[in-house]
């Protein structure tokens, strides 16, 4: 292992590394597990569900459509609770690492 | 007195061209180094790079294709829309910060950060180019059919010209402006995209008095389909025998169908390669991420907007109408444009018609530049420095083989796209998707995540997931055995054996076991330089000077 492997090897089994990416993946994975049942939750219903999809809501708006646009707006939310997560937590602690690996480095 | 508007038409074409080619070259002379050709310096800003991305994303596909598959369809156009947009979020919260941390150029610099270069640097390259070229494909007979229909032309030859011509564009701008250039086109392109977009949804709004309802009510009664308004008129169809009884089966695979598509289009976004090299764009992975977010917010209101134009075209020019121009309903939202602005005619008609059928021209030629850069960069940084020169090209020697690697790609793009003529290449969007989720998606992610991946798991990833989507498709009712294949069953020719004309919901869990099956029956670990690409790419340290090998 050169001296170079060995900073990120460190690195990499710090305390606060672990941390961060407990913090990421903590956060990202079940987000992922979250939108992607929730989109195919939507497809099923709208292949094998079609009596309950088609009534209508609000005029000829129907619970196709409102599911549909459900779907934009979890997108929405989930990009800005991540963009909140990522800038309160994820971006300090990513930070600190870096500038700590970097000196290592001799950058 | 009558307007014509080819005439209004050609001038908005040669405005935009003329406009874009100043562009990039201005674009050329700031370029300083050479590898600036593969990340325009890596200095846009996170908003620049998230128009350009929207401007990347969004193909004449989703503009033009979307918005007639409403209008004839319905409600099932709104699908395509959805898994689009959604699909977004795979880059955003697994994707798009890692690689840009860890990565330089092209996907390959990722998948191959701890592996061998040269197996795992020729799959990348293979996936990049076969993914990339599929997609050229499809926009680029898409261009030579909008162009022709837009200005009358009738003449075949006339289409090749048009092929040929964006061909030569999107040469020039690949070679002349490198990826700055190709950037300052996306970002032009998405502006234009967008202000056609939301003039023409609030117009149909408009006429509509807000209310979203009347809209579908009126798309519904100029359809004459009771169901217009209701998923499975496109997709997922209940189908029925001979003698009107339900076909259980076939309804099934119809259904599965749908699914499959599904899974592709939401899986196969984080996997294109003229995407994922956006990443690369800006300084930081806080760029990359405000880069995602600009993007997920244009393309998620353009999306949004597609039901008020395709519902609209429905509503006001009618599918008979739209079908009687362009049997696939490609014309619905010029059409729209056309009616919106007085109908066939009238001076306002012809301006609506012109300025919309730019914008779709400037679409096509934006997403068919990153294209071509994209496979040209792979095959400059991935094949020929890595594979061919081991590592010892100079970045000038690179970005010279990627500029003679534009003009293969772009050569071979032309005369494909005139042979494909006449066929239905609309399947090749949807193939390059569920490559790219079968192939690129497996690999990239088990690249990032996981510890024990390997050479054999990223090689078999990415063919097992590329030949098995391929496969699946030759072999699929899209090639044979009904009568709007390739090789239309009138010809007694048929080995249609599998039964869904999607195939991601076979080939993508397969691209996934096989990265994990060749990485367990291999015994190569590289624990170390796994470590080294974690804490890239959770931290971005050492961006500097990240990947080279």
């Amino acid at each position: 292992m050169s001296q170079q492997d060995g900073v990120w090897v460190k690195a990499q089994q710090s305390p606060e590394f672990a941390k961060l990416r407990k913090s990421y993946r903590g956060f990202a994975f079940p987000l992922t597990a979250a939108f992607l049942s929730w989109y195919f939750l939507y497809i099923l219903l709208t292949a094998f569900a079609r009596d309950f999809v088609v009534t209508p809501v609000i005029g000829n708006i129907n619970i196709a459509f409102i599911l549909g646009v459900l779907q934009f707006v979890s997108t929405f939310v989930i990009m800005w609770l991540y963009e909140r997560h990522s800038s309160k937590v994820l971006d300090e602690a990513g930070e600190k690492i870096r500038v700590q690996v970097d000196a290592e480095l001799g950058k | 007195m009558t307007f014509d508007h080819t005439t209004l038409s050609s001038a908005m074409f040669l405005m935009f061209v003329l406009v874009t080619l100043f562009v990039v070259y201005r674009a050329s002379r700031q370029n300083t180094k050479a590898t600036d050709f593969y990340n325009g310096g890596a200095n846009f800003s996170g908003f620049q790079n998230g128009l350009a991305i929207a401007g990347d994303y969004m193909s004449a596909a989703s503009f033009l294709g979307i918005a007639g598959t409403i209008a004839l369809f319905g409600y099932d156009g709104f699908l395509y829309s959805i898994g689009f947009l959604v699909a977004w979020l795979v880059a955003l919260l697994l994707v798009a910060e890692p690689l840009r941390n860890s990565g330089r150029f092209t996907m390959g610099d990722v998948l191959a950060f701890r592996m061998r270069q040269v197996p795992v640097r020729t799959a990348a390259a293979t996936s990049t180019v076969v993914v990339s070229v599929f997609y050229l494909l499809a926009q680029m007979v898409g261009a030579g059919a909008l162009v022709a229909l837009l200005m009358g032309f009738t003449d075949p030859v006339a289409k090749n010209w048009v092929i040929v011509g964006v061909g030569i564009l999107m040469i020039i701008y690949v070679t002349v402006g490198g990826m700055r250039g190709t950037t300052y086109v996306q970002i032009i392109k998405a502006f234009l995209l967008m202000s056609g977009a939301a003039v023409m949804t609030f117009m149909v709004l408009w006429h509509f008095q807000f209310d979203i309802s009347a809209m579908l009510g009126a798309a519904q009664a100029a359809s004459g389909n009771a169901d217009f308004l209701e998923p499975g008129q496109r997709f997922g169809k209940d189908v029925f025998d001979a003698a009107g009884n339900l076909d259980a089966v076939k309804t099934l695979f119809s259904k599965l169908d749908l699914i499959s598509l599904a899974l592709a289009l939401i899986l196969g976004t984080a996997g294109l390669p003229h995407i994922l090299i956006r990443f690369y764009t800006v300084p930081t992975s806080k760029d990359a991420r405000t880069s995602v977010n600009w993007a997920i917010g244009n393309i998620g209101a353009f999306y949004l907007m597609t039901i008020a134009l395709g519902f609209g075209a429905a509503a006001l020019v009618g599918a008979e109408a739209i079908i009687a121009k362009d049997k696939a309903g490609n014309v619905a939202a010029p059409m729209l444009a056309e009616h919106l602005g007085g109908g066939a005619g009238t001076l306002g008609g012809a301006v609506m018609l012109a300025v919309v059928g730019a914008i779709a021209f400037a679409t096509i030629l934006a997403v068919v530049a990153g294209l071509t850069l994209a496979s040209s960069s792979s095959l400059a940084h991935d094949l020929y420095a890595n594979v061919i020169k081991r590592g010892t090209a100079t970045p000038e020697q690179e970005v010279r083989v990627a500029r003679v690697a534009a003009f293969v790609i772009g050569g071979l793009a032309i005369v494909l796209a005139i042979l494909a003529q006449g066929l239905n290449v609309a399947f090749l969007v949807a193939l390059a998707f569920a490559i790219a989720a079968s192939a690129n998606l497996p690999a990239v992610l088990f690249s990032l995540f996981w510890k024990e991946f390997n050479t054999r798991g990223a090689v078999w990833a990415i063919y097992g997931g590329l030949f098995s989507a391929v496969g699946l498709l030759i072999f699929s009712p899209v090639v044979s055995g009904a009568e709007t294949s390739l090789i239309s069953s009138t010809t007694g020719i048929m080995f249609n054996w599998f039964p869904l004309a999607n195939p991601g919901l076979v080939s993508i869990p397969f691209g996934f076991f096989m990265g994990w099956l060749g990485t367990k029956t291999s015994s190569e670990r590289n624990y170390a330089k796994y470590a080294e690409l974690e804490v890239r790419s959770l931290t971005g340290a050492d961006i500097g000077k990240a990947v080279q090998h």
